[in-house]
């Protein structure tokens, strides 16, 4: 039981930032290094809006999701839209913007580790094993985000477009579709998600500058597992490591630690055996 | 005497007293450098205690070398260690050839202070260390004394004594869990960040555990930022144990506090929990960190002598914090530095170390003694033990943190008990007694 529901938690987690940094490649080719740092960004909105202005939880995590799509739009705009063409430059880019970020939380507030309380509190038994509250709220609005997200790919135009994009992107943009203005809303809609995961781990999470770095790492392995630029292959890979990460803290309690390595070695191995991972498209077949 | 005349009279007068004044306030400062991971509650702990010294030494005119008075002027150096090493070395190198101190004091990263240590002895500066606890920082002073006796460590105690106060503490509880819960023998979980500094502890818990009559019944090695820990926490209930021996220095102590707390797993948590010992930890728990048990150096309210009260309560007056074992910059420059330079009279290193490795003098976490090996070589290290310096056992209650250790604590067959006034009984969560 303790390996479903964690396994479930971690995995939804990862889905929703490894679908947020998958979309934003698959539409503008945009290596975002710096999405995990948007999502720390969110987490210290939210302690700052919660715990210092005493602004109700709910709304300090809606507003951090918008003060995260701000900045978002506007990396975009003068960091990374300007040198869009060149894609190891916009990696870099995006690494040096994540470190500012990181330097800039910790001058803003030290490096002390910063909790925020949870929305409900207490657990429930389920087969014996204790399962807190909010991780099943967490779990249940991480499904709302995720099928909101399905809904607005999936049967809306705007939807349609970013998914063409994201299919062929000359074609697409033959076709009369806007790219660079679709590049920008994905771009939005990328880092929304990535506040949102922020939003709703921060009551699970401690709070600190370093927080974004674990997750971009088990994110890029979820990505390269589910192949680069496929949201689909995210979302399953997503559940594949967060259930793998699940079964090392259970089986191997003495080398919890190295739930990161395995997720790694999957990686690794993905890159070996089928470059293309999951349900990418192979290098050789890719425009 | 005309007008011209007076004033004149008045400038030569004013003059005077400016030129004969010179001596005291003109003479150059004694000036130290501080250094240490400034964004982290370390590197914070660093600067305020050395800025409470300075302060105190510059109120009473400063340190009196040879015939005059000089002030303390503190330079603040971040070494950022935490996440650069080299940024440590460079903050090191700074200090020692563009801002010229004539002292170092901080440091908190064995890794950066072992590197930082080389550069200040490479240039004959004495570099008090005040905050890593590995033996080997001492023992290349005991093996290379020419070149290595620059540098003492001022805290905190060496690592193997942190491991022989944890199980002291581990000893404490576990006796009370016995005989207050009717237990038969208390079970034992090693719980410990994946940290190299950590592992010969878990070694060397797991043979000593058996002989106090304890039984050890698993370990778990989170890794030292993992923000879940219900997995561990799940089977550490499942093992039955009553007691979680926890060796955390990094954050991780704060979920596993909270997350244990809230879903009231049975057993009481001893040992190591860096996080426990700030102000901050009750509410970064939200008050799940009730009962944590954690060794720490200063507790408000536990005096180990007469200069602790002064200190703690002082410091919480300037800073609104209780000291971390990192404010015992204001003990090195304080107790350590000055009364020496004072002695010697000059700010010779050579002069001032053969001065200081052979003081024993009281500071607020007890009285200081540089250790020698069994060899009789200094080693500039700190002694252990009752009479010197013990540390505290602390324990969170009700959203205070108190002293519950020592507590009539008898370190050796024979020798008499301690007791710091202050301490208070240990608490069981209530939870346990059901």
């Amino acid at each position: 039981m303790n390996i479903l529901i964690t396994g479930l938690i971690t995995g939804s987690m990862l889905a929703l930032l490894a679908i947020g940094f998958s979309l934003i490649f698959g539409v503008a080719r945009i290596v975002n290094i710096a999405h995990t740092a948007f999502y720390m960004i969110a987490a210290y909105t939210i302690y700052f809006l919660s715990a210092k202005l005493g602004v109700s939880p709910f709304w300090a995590m809606l507003i951090a999701v918008a003060v995260v799509v701000a900045l978002g739009l506007l990396a975009y705009r003068f960091l990374i839209d300007p040198i869009r063409e060149h894609e190891a430059a916009v990696l870099i880019a995006t690494i040096a913007l994540a470190m500012i970020m990181q330097e800039a939380m910790l001058l803003i507030f030290t490096g002390d580790y910063l909790t925020v309380s949870a929305l409900i509190q207490g657990f429930f038994v389920v087969g014996g094993v204790k399962v807190f509250h909010q991780q099943v709220l967490t779990f249940v609005v991480v499904l709302i985000i995720l099928a909101a997200l399905w809904l607005l790919l999936m049967k809306t135009n705007l939807g349609l477009a970013i998914r063409s994009t994201a299919e062929d992107r000359e074609v697409a943009n033959l076709m009369g579709m806007n790219e660079s203005r679709l590049a920008m809303i994905t771009m939005a809609i990328s880092v929304a998600l990535a506040g949102l995961t922020g939003a709703v781990i921060v009551p699970l999470a401690v709070v600190s500058p370093f927080m974004w770095m674990e997750p971009l790492i088990i994110m890029m392995a979820v990505v390269v597992l589910g192949g680069l630029g496929s949201i689909k292959g995210s979302f399953v890979a997503a559940y594949i490591l967060g259930f793998t990460e699940a079964l090392v803290v259970f089986l191997i309690p003495k080398g919890a630690f190295l739930k990161g390595s395995v997720a790694l070695s999957i990686m690794i191995l993905v890159l070996l055996l089928r470059p293309e991972g999951l349900f990418g498209v192979s290098f050789e077949e890719e425009r | 005497m005309n007008v011209r005349c007076v004033v004149r009279v008045c400038v030569l007068v004013a003059a005077a007293i400016a030129v004969l004044s010179v001596p005291v306030w003109a003479a150059a400062p004694i000036k130290i450098g501080i250094i240490g991971p400034m964004n982290f509650v370390q590197g914070k702990g660093h600067w305020n205690g050395a800025v409470m010294a300075a302060e105190e030494i510059n109120a009473k005119g400063g340190v009196l070398v040879g015939k005059e008075r000089r002030k303390i002027e503190l330079v603040k150096s971040d070494s950022n260690e935490f996440l650069n090493l080299t940024d440590a070395t460079n903050a090191m190198e700074r200090l020692i050839t563009s801002d010229k101190v004539d002292f170092i004091v901080g440091g908190f990263r064995t890794e950066a202070v072992l590197a930082m240590q080389d550069i200040a002895m490479d240039n004959k500066k004495i570099f008090m260390g005040a905050g890593a606890a590995h033996p080997e920082l001492c023992l290349r002073v005991a093996k290379d004394y020419k070149r290595y006796k620059y540098f003492f460590r001022v805290t905190p105690f060496n690592s193997n004594y942190l491991v022989r106060t944890s199980f002291a503490h581990m000893g404490f509880v576990g006796a009370i869990l016995k005989k207050e819960l009717n237990l038969p023998q208390v079970k034992v979980a090693i719980v410990a960040e994946k940290a190299v500094w950590v592992d010969p502890m878990i070694e060397a818990a797991k043979g000593v555990i058996p002989k106090m009559g304890m039984e050890v019944v698993g370990t778990w090695r989170p890794s030292a930022v993992a923000t879940d820990v219900t997995a561990e926490l799940s089977a550490i209930q499942q093992s039955g144990a009553n007691l979680i021996f926890t060796v955390f220095s990094s954050s991780v102590g704060i979920p596993f506090a909270r997350q244990a707390g809230e879903l009231k797993v049975p057993a009481v948590q001893v040992g190591i929990n860096v996080e426990a010992q700030k102000d901050g930890f009750w509410e970064a728990t939200k008050g799940m960190g009730n009962y944590v048990f954690t060794t720490n150096t200063y507790i408000r309210g536990v005096e180990y002598n007469n200069l602790t009260k002064d200190f703690v309560e002082g410091y919480y007056k300037r800073f609104g914090e209780t000291p971390t074992y990192t404010a015992d910059t204001h003990t090195a420059i304080k107790e350590g530095l000055a009364p020496s330079i004072e002695a010697v009279g000059s700010l010779d290193a050579d002069k001032i170390v053969a001065h200081l490795e052979n003081r024993e003098y009281l500071v607020p976490s007890g009285k200081v003694k540089y250790e020698k090996d069994a060899q009789g070589r200094p080693t500039h290290d700190l002694t252990w033990g009752p009479g010197y310096l013990t540390s505290l056992g602390g324990q969170w209650q009700d959203g205070k943190f108190v002293g519950v250790w020592p507590n009539k604590w008898v370190a050796a067959p024979g020798a008499p008990e301690v007791t710091y006034k202050g301490v208070v009984p240990y608490k069981i969560p209530p939870w346990m007694k059901k």
